[in-house]
């Protein structure tokens, strides 16, 4: 008997009662659908925080000066400077993966405009900065290399600033502000950031080049850099390189042989990997939905399969009298509860994947929907067919033919 | 020669709980091709064992059991299924077709078994429904055709494999005596062709149309006589014509 036949004659059996077949694969639909929602949500979500941490800067790592003890009171982070201009033109030079290398001078400090004041971050940084934080202006120019090299007087707003300062949809460039009651020339205005994952708002910042910074805004160190350094690395998969081999060069040029370095470095693409930790708890409960589903609607399909063995007791009489095997009893109906099984799969493929569409229109997402995951989750549903469809069938093909013509 | 079907000392006995129930208690018959034999017998007699040991859905006991001179008594299951399929045919009181299946699909059940290929079945299953005078009704459903249309279908069934022999258990048992007598032409003239005919019945004007009846108690058989057959077709002939078909 061919497996064309046979699936013909599953089917047919299948058709006769509609209505039970449908519920039967209700828990493969469940379970699949899950696995294919569980899987889209998860990248998805995981998409949306590679995103938020793209906007913090792409492959960024934080270089902080290291902290003071003294007389046995340890300072913390950047409690003294031990960074020297020297050590961040070294990093920019010797260390391969190293892309981009820029200070970030920090001082909180009140910004005035004609009529307003604002108190903001102002940021004492290079040309490199817009670069590693992939942030361009949106009107007027950023900071140039020049500007650092003349300590101009120029600043870049952020949205925030603009907006507190001279008012939504007004464009400032061109005109002065003063910062510690020095005056600067806006040059340009930084395009929107939003929000940082804590709250932080990206966009209440004003940027001046660096030795501006130094010269008016806080007094110089001279040689030491009185601020944190932001380095962009080659590729997000070197930034972990990129931290020992600043780690050792730095190490190296401050002499240091111990344990305790007198710098710290924070890698924003570690932290990104651990925030999807997050995300792949939700994933995790959504799998667990979909095994638990897929296993109920095993045993759906198993019951409903004894109950139809059952019913058809003299249909296996009588194939086994005009001479039926075992195995062709055990067959149909292994084919019968997979060919269940699988279009509950598909059926569930089909509402999972719209409903996959659905929710990431809703968060904005890209659909992810992933080939092998389909294909697995067809062949799982399949797998779940045999495996829970090989006890009723062994159990049809073991019926004693006599007594299976005579059952009433 | 020896026999189509030779049964030898043949014992059956099957435990119920702590009793011993003989229902063949050493049986002895040899059926030649081409034979119409009833065999008859009140219930409990051991008719139905006999079929089923027979019609090798079952294994005796004790004895020897010769089929086209091979024996069946030790073969495993799936020799039996194999002998089932190509030597015997069946033919039930109840029927048994599968329901909600066209007479054409039904008919060709023996030769899916037998791996015939999808075109030769439906050509011989349409062969086998007008052997039996229903090339009408190829594609209706059992719950379409009258009980003799039915019975019909099952005989088609029976004979499309080729069998050496049908097994027919109570073939008139849900029939009319009208149409228990055309099926009873059908079977002699399945005889006439070849097919030995095994008839289980308790209707004795049925067993006359068979040419030997083995009368059967408490397991033993107890007359095996040979008799002149009445001729099924002509009694047709004789019954008051039935109303416009």
């Amino acid at each position: 008997m061919s497996i064309l036949h046979t699936l013909r004659v599953a089917l047919r059996a299948l058709m006769r009662n509609k209505l039970r077949s449908f519920l039967t694969t209700l828990g493969m639909i469940i379970g699949v659908c899950a696995v294919i929602f569980s899987v889209a949500v998860g990248e998805g979500a995981k998409a949306k925080v590679e995103e938020a941490f793209a906007a913090m800067g792409s492959n960024l790592l934080i270089l902080m000066p290291g902290s003071s003890t003294s007389g046995g009171a340890r300072g913390g982070s950047g409690s003294q400077p031990t960074l020297t201009w020297d050590d961040m033109r070294a990093i920019q030079n010797e260390v391969s993966t190293v892309k981009y290398v820029a200070p970030v001078l920090r001082s909180q400090s009140q910004v005035m405009s004609e009529d307003q004041n604002w108190s903001t971050s102002v940021q004492g940084t290079s040309p490199e900065y817009f670069a590693i934080r992939s942030w361009p202006v949106s009107s007027g120019a950023a900071i140039q290399d020049s500007d650092v090299e003349a300590g101009a007087k120029v600043a870049v707003l952020g949205q925030t600033v603009v907006d507190k300062l001279f008012g939504a949809n007004s464009d400032p460039v061109g005109q002065m502000v003063r910062i510690k009651n020095i005056p600067f020339q806006v040059i340009g205005v930084l395009a929107k950031k939003g929000q940082s994952a804590m709250g932080q708002d990206y966009d209440d910042a004003v940027l001046v080049p660096y030795t501006t910074f130094g010269s008016k805004i806080q007094g110089g160190l001279k040689n030491y850099i009185a601020g944190a350094v932001m380095i962009g690395a080659t590729s997000p998969a070197d930034t972990s390189r990129a931290e020992i081999q600043i780690t050792n060069l730095l190490r190296d040029r401050h002499h240091i042989t111990g344990t305790d370095d007198d710098f710290f470095i924070r890698n924003l693409t570690e932290l990104a990997n651990s925030q999807q930790e997050g995300t792949k708890t939700m994933t995790t409960l959504l799998n667990a939905i979909a095994a638990i589903s897929l296993v109920v609607g095993g045993i759906g399909i198993m019951n409903i399969m004894l109950v139809s063995v059952t019913e058809r007791t003299r249909e296996i009489g009588l194939r086994m009298a005009v001479g039926a095997k075992p195995r062709n009893i055990l067959m149909q109906f292994l084919v019968e509860a997979m060919t269940l099984s699988t279009l509950g799969g598909l059926i569930g493929l089909s509402l999972g994947v719209v409903g996959a569409n659905v929710i990431a229109k809703f968060f904005g997402w890209n659909t992810l929907v992933r080939p092998d995951v389909v294909v697995a989750a067809i062949a799982f549903s399949g797998f779940v067919g045999i495996g829970f469809g090989l006890y009723p069938a062994y159990k049809a093909s073991r019926l004693d033919p006599i007594d299976a013509l005579r059952y009433e | 020669m020896s026999s189509l079907i030779q049964l030898v000392d043949v014992k059956k006995t099957y435990h119920m709980g702590d009793v011993d129930v003989h229902a063949l208690r050493g049986v002895n018959v040899a059926i030649d091709a081409g034979e119409f034999i009833a065999v008859m017998g009140s219930s409990g007699s051991g008719k139905s064992t006999l079929m089923n040991i027979v019609g090798c859905l079952d294994r005796p006991t004790s004895g020897q059991y010769l089929l086209d001179g091979k024996e069946v008594s030790h073969m495993s299951r799936d020799e039996l299924a194999d002998i089932r399929n190509h030597t015997l045919g069946f033919v039930f009181q109840s029927f048994n077709l599968l329901t909600r299946t066209s007479a054409v699909e039904n008919v060709e059940l023996p030769l899916l078994y037998q791996g015939v290929r999808t075109k030769e079945r439906i050509v011989r299953s349409k062969e086998a429904l007008e052997r039996v005078g229903l090339g009408k009704r190829l594609d209706h459903h059992p719950s379409q055709l009258s009980g003799g249309q039915q019975q019909r279908v099952a005989i088609a069934r029976a004979i499309v494999g080729k069998p050496k022999v049908i097994l027919a258990d109570e073939p008139t048992g849900n029939l009319d005596s009208r149409t228990s007598v055309e099926v009873m032409a059908l079977f002699q003239q399945l005889g006439r062709d070849g097919i030995t005919v095994v008839l289980v019945t308790h209707e004795p004007d049925i067993a006359e149309y068979a040419a030997r009846v083995v009368v059967m108690r408490d397991g033993h058989v107890v007359s095996d006589k040979r008799q002149t057959p009445r001729d099924a077709a002509a009694a047709v002939r004789e019954l008051p014509p039935e109303e416009a078909a």
